[in-house]
């Protein structure tokens, strides 16, 4: 028979504002096994976790139930305690009365009665619990980032910096991001490439890290400390040994008409290509569905200009497999469709543009060359009108519920720039709010409007019409005046709400970390774990998270590398106790379970057996613990009950299921 | 038997939640504090594919007057695979449970991600509100262990 | 005569709207063809509701201007469709008759030739798809 102390915290209020913590305890003390049971204000203070040792002590407890948060929370810290104390963790259970009792329930008399409920479950529970230990497993000193943004590019320079070896695997042909695709960066109005490119280049030279671009994560398998990842290296039909980035061959190709990406569409580029020209590796890459020769087997003007023989028609996609330990997630963001959105005549009109295209037409290197003019016949506006919140704050399917987050910022910086270099345009801006939270982010919009002379008007648009003389008809309103405006504008642009990249959805499933309806990776814990993901080993760094921005990114970027770098620093890895095992006796040798197992952590062997005295060789099922993650799936499956999960067996769950039911 | 007062039937409800998305999801809407009946237990599993048909059996038998299985979403499974295998068993399951007389509604499999505490209390609301409609279980309820 | 409690229920209920939704970005007012000829503006239509002014509604121009056209409707990000509630405050002065409401002999001076007819707007939307 166990010892069973119960101990019933009141988590200040929390619990005690709607749970008769004292009832709790009188009931808990009726309970078959319990000698000890008694409450206490903070259960997961210093003087709460002595209470527990010394019963531990006096009592000579051999099982804990604590009634508290969820075990989600402190389980960790009462066994931690327990262990000090010199009983084994695993004999601590957790009663959840917090999240799943008091914090729900307001009536005080229904909520005793449910928290005495969840008590008793716990403590038949662990009248069956059983003392585990476990194991270890190695930690591979290598870690994996996915995106080679700005957020993945200071990730990797940060691991690489503590000694670790870093993969950045990035899908397009350079690593830089979207913010290789920004012009000036808020609030202090530097050029995104004069500061990114120096970390490209750094990232790029750095002996720890390799970098893989036009590649893709393919498959992932394995745990923390020990995944294994496959990586598809598209092919590139240059040889990246040989080329020595010349740029010969984009002259040359004759096909010239392929939308260009980097320049969001905004103009055209060669079928053989560079996204931009401080690209890394600079190397370009065969956009085979455009390619003549691809397309017609007729053409090779590439290979015949290239001196230094690296045009590789032949190449296939190359499929690399390798051990990492950790693995930090920073795939970025997108900029949403428009097509839901008629009334801002996007497609309609070249002249209505999003802030990235317009990101483009104001850099040096974009499809304008940095002049300042309308897509559709090159005339400089006069008037430029532009709209917040276009798809972010949305309760409908068209858009997102969340605030962008960036957008009021790069606005302002927009219209800033432009006032400043074109000093007679006139800037109009409709916004909901005007969002600045950020050191030195409201000083920057009052400067937009004070010194600049930008026109903010609180209000939305509800149309815009393409007239026939090329004007865009802009139908708005100014809730201040409380009046409608009816007004021309050569250019409107649109802050665009963002969303992740549509590529997350599948690297998450991949590596099995949960995502939010809105396709952000979910964080541990809000607040106290937001850089890592529930999974254990993958770690999230920049907009996959949430929507922020550069100083954000960086800051997050950093602390994903420090959480990674925490965990490569261990040689060895404790492992899951809680791990199925095989009755060698009622096993009959199936294989049922051998195949369910989604980790190949079961293995059958023949070996002798001492059945009441009989002594055989059977074919039974063995568990490799250190390959095993305990999920269950095989206890079901086995048909013959021999297959039992160690810490929630099938007596444990009954013992609860009895207890709630009783 | 005690004679049956005039009180609002309150049923016995169990949870099954695994550990990664639902249960999760079970604190989220805690510390968001959106209600749900307390006639709802949870029982904390490591996965979907742990619950076993016998536990559930063992629930009816028991007493209980529903059971609720919830998993992570198709394809976000912790362990890859696991809620396809509790699908598939729990379809088996029910559709037998139903042919011996436990209602489809007493039994129900959803898929709550741990970012959907909203999901998770409307879920719960609306199963109470189901099995109260369909009243006490009798079918398998095993009279011994009636009190 | 109800209290302007129970009126803005009304409102609610036959609208099916939340006004509380409402975030006040004004795209209602910005998309509306007939904002000037209104007094009470679509924007401003959600705070009548909310602070229980009924009664004002009622009586506003705005309560015949409206088109019906269903452009705040349409393009509400939040879902609060102000046209809803100026058609349900129309509903409930033509459910409470003896109260506001149109006279047939008013109507001619009422009328604006500039202003296209709710009737054949309405009829526009119905048969447009």
């Amino acid at each position: 028979m166990q010892r069973i102390g119960v101990f019933v915290c009141h988590c200040g209020s929390n619990i005690a504002a709607t749970v008769d913590v004292k009832k709790v305890v009188e009931m808990a003390k009726m309970e078959p096994g319990v000698v000890h049971a008694e409450d206490y204000q903070y259960m997961c203070s210093e003087a709460g976790q002595s209470k527990i040792a010394e019963a531990i002590k006096n009592e000579k407890l051999t099982g804990l139930v604590v009634c508290s948060c969820s075990p989600r929370m402190h389980e960790t810290t009462f066994r931690k305690a327990a262990e000090r104390a010199g009983l084994n963790p695993y004999m601590v259970e957790v009663a959840n009365i917090r999240e799943h009792c008091s914090w729900i329930h307001k009536d005080m008399e229904e909520a005793t009665k449910k928290a005495v409920i969840l008590a008793r479950a716990a403590i038949a529970k662990v009248n069956l619990n059983a003392s585990l230990k476990p194991g270890e497993s190695l930690v591979t000193k290598r870690a994996l980032v996915i995106g080679g943004g700005i957020a993945g590019i200071q990730t990797a320079l940060d691991i690489a910096e503590a000694g670790y070896e870093v993969d950045i695997v990035e899908k397009t042909p350079s690593i830089g991001g979207r913010m290789s695709q920004l012009d000036k960066t808020f609030p202090t109005l530097d050029c995104s490439a004069c500061i990114l490119t120096p970390k490209m280049v750094e990232a790029s030279a750095h002996e720890k890290i390799n970098i893989y671009t036009y590649s893709e994560v393919e498959k992932v398998s394995g745990f923390v400390g020990d995944f294994t990842v496959d990586i598809r290296k598209k092919a590139r039909s240059v040889d990246m040994d040989k080329c020595t980035g010349c740029g010969v061959c984009q002259e040359k190709c004759p096909s010239k008409k392929n939308s260009n990406e980097f320049n969001r569409g905004l103009n055209t580029r060669s079928a053989i290509y560079t996204p931009f020209a401080q690209a890394i590796p600079n190397v370009p890459v065969i956009d085979r569905e455009n390619c003549i020769k691809f397309k017609t087997g007729k053409c090779g003007v590439c290979a015949k200009v290239c001196q230094a023989g690296a045009i590789d028609y032949e190449q296939k996609d190359e499929i690399l497999t390798e051990k990492y330990g950790a693995i930090v997630v920073a795939t970025g963001f997108d900029t949403i469709k428009l097509d839901n959105y008629d009334e801002y005549a996007y497609n309609q009109s070249k002249d209505v543009i999003t802030s990235l295209e317009l990101e483009r037409i104001m850099n040096a290197a974009g499809p304008t060359k940095g002049h300042l003019e309308r897509m559709s016949d090159g005339k400089a506006p006069k008037n430029m009108v532009f709209i917040q919140c276009v798809g972010s704050r949305c309760a409908d399917k068209r858009g997102k519920s969340y605030c962008s987050k960036i957008c009021c910022m790069y606005t302002a910086k927009h219209a800033m720039l432009i006032r400043d270099k074109y000093p007679d345009v006139n800037v109009t801006v409709f916004y909901i709010d005007v969002r600045t939270p950020g050191k030195n982010f409201d000083e920057f919009y009052r400067r937009a409007v004070e010194e600049y002379g930008v026109n903010y008007i609180k209000g939305q648009v509800g149309k815009v019409a393409p007239q026939p003389n090329g004007q865009l008809l802009v139908q708005g309103v100014d809730l201040i005046d409380n009046k409608q405006i009816l007004m021309e504008a050569d250019m409107v642009v649109l802050a665009t709400a963002i969303e992740p990249d549509p590529s997350v959805r599948k690297i998450a499933t991949m590596l099995t970390a949960s995502i939010d309806t809105n396709n952000f990776l979910t964080e541990a814990h809000p607040k106290l774990r937001p850089v890592e993901s529930p999974t254990a080993g993958i770690f999230l760094s920049g907009v996959c998270q949430g929507p922020k921005d550069i100083p954000e990114t960086v800051s997050q970027a950093g602390a994903a590398a420090v959480k990674a770098i925490g965990l490569l620093a261990k040689d060895k890895l404790m492992t899951n106790p809680c791990t199925a095992k095989s009755d060698e006796l009622l096993c009959n040798g199936c294989s049922t379970c051998e195949n369910v197992c989604p980790y190949g952590a079961i293995t059958y062997e023949d070996k002798e057996v001492n059945d009441h005295g009989i002594r055989e060789t059977r074919r039974i099922a063995v568990v490799n613990n250190a390959l095993c993650q305990g999920c269950g799936a095989c206890t079901v499956a086995c048909p013959s009950g021999a297959m039992d999960l160690q810490g929630f067996s099938n007596r444990q769950i009954i013992a609860e299921v009895d207890a709630i039911c009783r | 038997m005690s004679i049956e007062t005039k009180e609002e039937f309150r049923p016995k409800i169990v949870a099954f939640c695994c550990n990664w998305c639902s249960y999760a999801g079970a604190d989220l809407a805690g510390s968001s504090r959106l209600s749900y009946p307390a006639d709802v237990k949870i029982i904390r599993v490591p996965c979907s594919c742990r619950v076993n048909p016998m536990f559930i059996l063992r629930a009816f038998e028991k007493g209980a007057d529903g059971v609720i299985l919830c998993g992570c979403h198709p394809g976000d499974c912790h362990y890859s695979t696991g809620n396809y295998y509790a699908r598939r068993r729990m379809t088996l399951l029910f559709s037998m449970l139903d042919y011996i007389g436990v209602e489809n509604g007493r039994t129900r499999v959803e898929w709550v991600s741990a970012a959907e505490g909203v999901k998770f209390s409307t879920t719960m609301n609306e199963f109470v509100e189901k099995v109260r409609s369909l009243g006490k279980n009798v079918r398998l309820e095993d009279l011994r262990c009636r009190n | 005569m109800n209290t302007p409690k129970k009126q803005a229920e009304m409102i609610k209920e036959i609208s099916g709207v939340n006004p509380l939704k409402c975030m006040k970005c004004g795209k209602c007012s910005a998309s509306c063809p007939s904002y000037n000829e209104m007094d009470i503006k679509p924007h401003q239509f959600v705070s009548y509701v909310q602070n229980e002014d009924i009664e004002s509604l009622v009586n506003s121009k705005s309560l015949w201007k409206c088109l019906s056209c269903f452009a705040c409707v349409e393009r509400c990000p939040r879902d609060v469709k102000p046209g809803k509630l100026i058609d349900a405050a129309r509903q409930l002065v033509v459910r409470e008759k003896g109260g506001d409401y149109l006279m047939a002999d008013e109507i001619p001076e009422l009328l604006d030739p500039e202003l296209p007819q709710q009737l054949l707007v309405s009829a526009f939307r119905r048969y447009r798809r």
